[in-house]
């Protein structure tokens, strides 16, 4: 059973996290997590969750907490944005090396200078190599749904690295749309008790955790590391298949949407994804073959699975809601790596948009589709849509 | 009141093997300390010489449970550690009582860790917060701190011809805490293990957070024979330039009052840190600092004798 | 410290069980050694409290060691400096009540134990 509600993306996540239950959920307000936490704050006021909370000072702290807490033993969780991720930073990047299973719910916000509250993914691309697993959602429904995968995928006992669960600042954490919400047992069960083997709340079984390593150690402890990370990718899939029966849905990799005749794809994260889906549902209608290719699973980045699926596409947009300045943009460089082993590569074209928030509409999906179409691409060249000159 | 004896006889963490520096006092204050402790203990240690030397993998010197995750957040790690007991208890999933500590440096607390220590405190975490202050950045080769003393020659503010090493006196730490109205904050030393045992007894008995202050003498750059660190101890105590004493509840309580006080320069001689002050041109230091170091003995009597809230 | 292990067999995380360090023998830092004279030992126990290296040890000992004056010293006494670990800083020498620790150059130690 499960019911549908009107919810905001942000209140999917906390009502995730009120299903969830977790031991201790740090709290520190940045915009626009902020309602996440609120949210969750009132569910511990009244009662609905029986989980300890600490209000931090800081960000930073925020993380360090919330590391003490999941080191000691418990299922700990906090949520953040942009300038909170980047103060939290220092922290951010030890957790994986810990083998902590934090899941943060993360709601994309653009980076300062200049300072700007709303959503483009600088905030969350800033994080891609220090060893999270991070999954982007397009709406509520799957920012709510991906909060279970990614708790279960964390603490998988062949995973044990954390996850960052990702929703467009605004775009989704602030736009309400009917939300399928499941029965609170069935969550329950879903995503049981964390059973850490090591634990400093283990009084009896004391373990030192945080050594410091030098050249002799510290290497292959990150070798290690990198295991997770690819043992997360397969199990991925598998604690995606024990949700679905569950939801309904499915969780792979990518959402591919009408490409297997494609002409044009375009590729592209998050809620821009629904644009592009609009986009395409009228172009087809004019007889226009194009498709969208959306990816889920940033980290660990399925480079085959995504080569595989676009091989034969004759040319592909990337769109990219964030800059990486002085190298092709983040998307980007992942799909021109997907393809370098092709003999004959689809045809490439960058763009960014969407920076600080800037809309992308229906009529510039289509434009982008009948530039791609044209076949007057430049793998060199980074476009930019909505930009005044 | 427990004897040398009985404190010897307690739970000792660590074990040895650990690599701080020959005659280094960090290892007896974290000892005394938890000998303290009728509960087992879990340790949160910030980055510094501590955590850098008791735990060069794959050797840890620790027996109990111990974690290090960053330079700054000893206090916020330990709320975390606080807060999961708090959960684990309430959830049936933990029956044990235990004790939590954050030991971190000078620079750990005074300085990068300040905020996430004030925030723990203003919190009301149950545990216990010890910076081993050895007044300066020592694990990273002696640079100024906000503890390290006025006159003090650092990498950073070194002394030289233009120069007599650090021109401020350092932050009172332990009446900074205080003022936080938690129950308990003191002031100790490595040498005076009785009264440090104490301190922790009282720190662990009270109802929220706890902080002490421990003097630990820094053979490697205060640069004095390694013989030498308590004897060091004694002095800063005997010159009052490190008095013993606790705020209870906000009220001031000196625990040792020197019959006479000692001149600085008591302290200061055999100390590489402050040998240049002992030329001509800098005497007018050190008695700048004697009069420093008697004001504020002097405040401090006063804020024991009237009892006004700290 | 030859066989280190790698990757695949070593601790998750980097973590490590309680007091691996007993493996590290700081003994070899050591320049000075503490000679310790029980004869003249009143067992306060002041170097056991200070040494940083845990290096003295202590035992329970109910009837009792010979110790300064020819007495008996029960409870908590003292044992022979742990030469594995002490870095020979001399704190226990310059802090003992009576004096009934030496410090010597170490190879004079070894001289006089090789003799
Ligand atoms: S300090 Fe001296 S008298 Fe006291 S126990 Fe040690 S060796 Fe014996
Ligand atoms: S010389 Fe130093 S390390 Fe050796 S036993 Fe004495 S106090 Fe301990």
């Amino acid at each position: 059973m499960s019911v549908i509600k009107p919810l905001s993306g942000a209140q999917a996540v906390a009502e995730a996290m009120r299903q969830i239950n977790p031991d201790v959920v740090v709290a520190y307000p940045i915009t626009p997590q902020t309602p996440v936490v609120e949210y969750f704050a009132q569910f511990v006021a009244n009662g609905l969750v029986d989980t300890e909370t600490i209000p931090v000072e800081s960000e930073h702290s925020a993380m360090s907490a919330t590391v003490g807490a999941s080191a000691a033993g418990a299922r700990a969780m906090c949520a953040t944005s942009s300038q909170g991720l980047a103060l939290m930073w220092e922290v951010v990047a030890a957790v994986p090396g810990l083998r902590l299973p934090i899941v943060m719910p993360i709601v994309n916000r653009a980076l300062s200078a200049p300072i700007n509250i709303h959503c483009d993914h600088s905030d969350t691309m800033g994080a891609t190599t220090i060893g999270w697993i991070q999954i982007f959602s397009e709406n509520a429904q799957e920012a709510y749904e991906n909060m279970f995968l990614a708790l279960r995928l964390a603490e998988h006992k062949d995973v044990l690295i954390p996850a960052m669960v990702m929703q467009d600042g605004f775009i989704i954490s602030h736009g309400v749309e009917n939300v399928k919400i499941l029965d609170d047992d069935v969550v329950k069960k879903f995503v049981g008790e964390r059973n850490p083997d090591r634990f400093l709340l283990d009084v009896k079984n004391p373990y030192t955790i945080g050594p410091l390593a030098l050249p002799d150690y510290y290497f292959e402890i990150k070798r290690q590391q990198e295991e997770a990370m690819e043992n997360a990718k397969k199990i991925y899939l598998e604690v995606g298949e024990d949700l679905s029966k569950l939801t309904g849905n499915k969780y792979p990799y990518f959402e591919e949407y009408r490409i297997e005749d494609a002409a044009a794809v375009i590729i592209v994260l998050a809620s821009a994804a629904g644009t592009a889906k609009d986009a395409i549902d009228e172009m087809r209608v004019d007889g226009k073959k194009v498709g969208l290719l959306k990816p889920k699973l940033f980290r660990p980045f399925p480079y085959k699975e995504i080569r595989d699926a676009v091989k034969n596409i004759p040319v592909i947009g990337v769109l990219d809601r964030s800059i990486s300045f002085g190298s092709y943009a983040p998307l980007y460089t992942e799909i021109r790596n997907s393809l370098f082993e092709l003999e004959n590569k689809p045809k490439l074209q960058s763009y960014i948009f969407g920076l600080g928030g800037k809309d992308i509409f229906k009529n510039d999906i289509k434009q982008i589709f009948e530039e791609l179409l044209s076949g007057k691409v430049n793998p060199e060249e980074q476009k930019y849509i909505g930009l005044r000159g | 009141m427990a004897t040398l004896q009985e404190i010897v006889s307690k739970q000792v963490p660590l074990a040895p093997g650990h690599r701080m520096c020959s005659g280094c006092s960090i290892p007896v204050i974290v000892n005394t300390i938890i000998a303290a402790s009728d509960k087992p203990v879990i340790i949160a240690n910030a980055t510094g010489c501590l955590e850098v030397a008791s735990t060069i993998y794959p050797f840890t010197a620790w027996k109990v449970p111990w974690m290090h995750l960053t330079f700054e957040n000893a206090a916020a790690v330990a709320a975390g550690i606080e807060t999961a007991y708090k959960a684990f208890k309430k959830r049936g999933k933990m029956k044990d009582d235990v004790n939590i500590i954050a030991f971190g440096g000078d620079g750990g607390t005074y300085d990068i860790g300040f905020q996430a220590l004030s925030g723990a405190l203003e919190r009301g975490h149950k545990f216990l917060y010890v910076v081993y202050d050895n007044e300066g950045y020592m694990n990273t080769g002696n640079q100024r701190s906000g503890a390290t003393p006025f006159g003090a020659d650092t990498t950073t503010v070194p002394a030289g011809t233009m120069s007599i090493g650090k021109t401020q006196w350092r932050k009172n730490i332990v009446e900074i805490c205080a003022a936080h109205r938690i129950p308990y904050a003191a002031q100790a030393t490595a040498h005076n293990t009785l009264d440090l045992f104490n301190k922790a007894k009282k720190a662990f008995a009270a109802d929220g957070p706890s902080f002490i202050a421990a003097l630990q003498p820094c053979t490697t750059n205060w640069k004095y024979d390694t013989a030498l660190t308590m004897a060091y101890s004694k002095l800063a105590v005997e010159t009052n330039f490190w008095p013993l004493y606790e705020v209870e509840n906000g009220k001031v309580h000196i625990n040792y009052k020197p019959k006479e006080r000692k001149p600085i320069e008591e302290f200061l001689k055999g100390q590489g840190r402050f040998r240049h002050l002992f030329k001509p041109e800098n005497r007018h230091v050190i008695e700048e600092m004697q009069k420093m170091i008697d004001e504020e003995w002097e405040r401090l009597l006063k804020l024991e004798e009237s009892q006004v809230q700290i | 410290m030859a066989d280190k292990k790698g990757w695949h067999d070593l601790m998750r995380g980097a973590d490590l069980p309680p007091a691996t360090s007993l493996e590290y023998k700081t003994g070899s830092w050591r320049s000075m050694r503490p000679v310790f004279d029980a004869s003249n030992c009143i067992h306060c126990m002041i170097c056991v409290a200070y040494c940083p290296d845990m290096a003295i040890p202590i035992t329970k000992s109910e009837e009792g060691v010979v110790g300064k004056g020819g007495r008996l010293y029960k409870g908590a006494v003292r044992l022979e400096t742990n030469f594995d670990y002490c870095k020979g800083c001399g704190i226990c020498a310059q802090e003992c009540p009576t004096k009934c620790i030496t410090m010597i150059r170490e190879e004079e130690a070894v001289e006089a134990s090789t003799k």
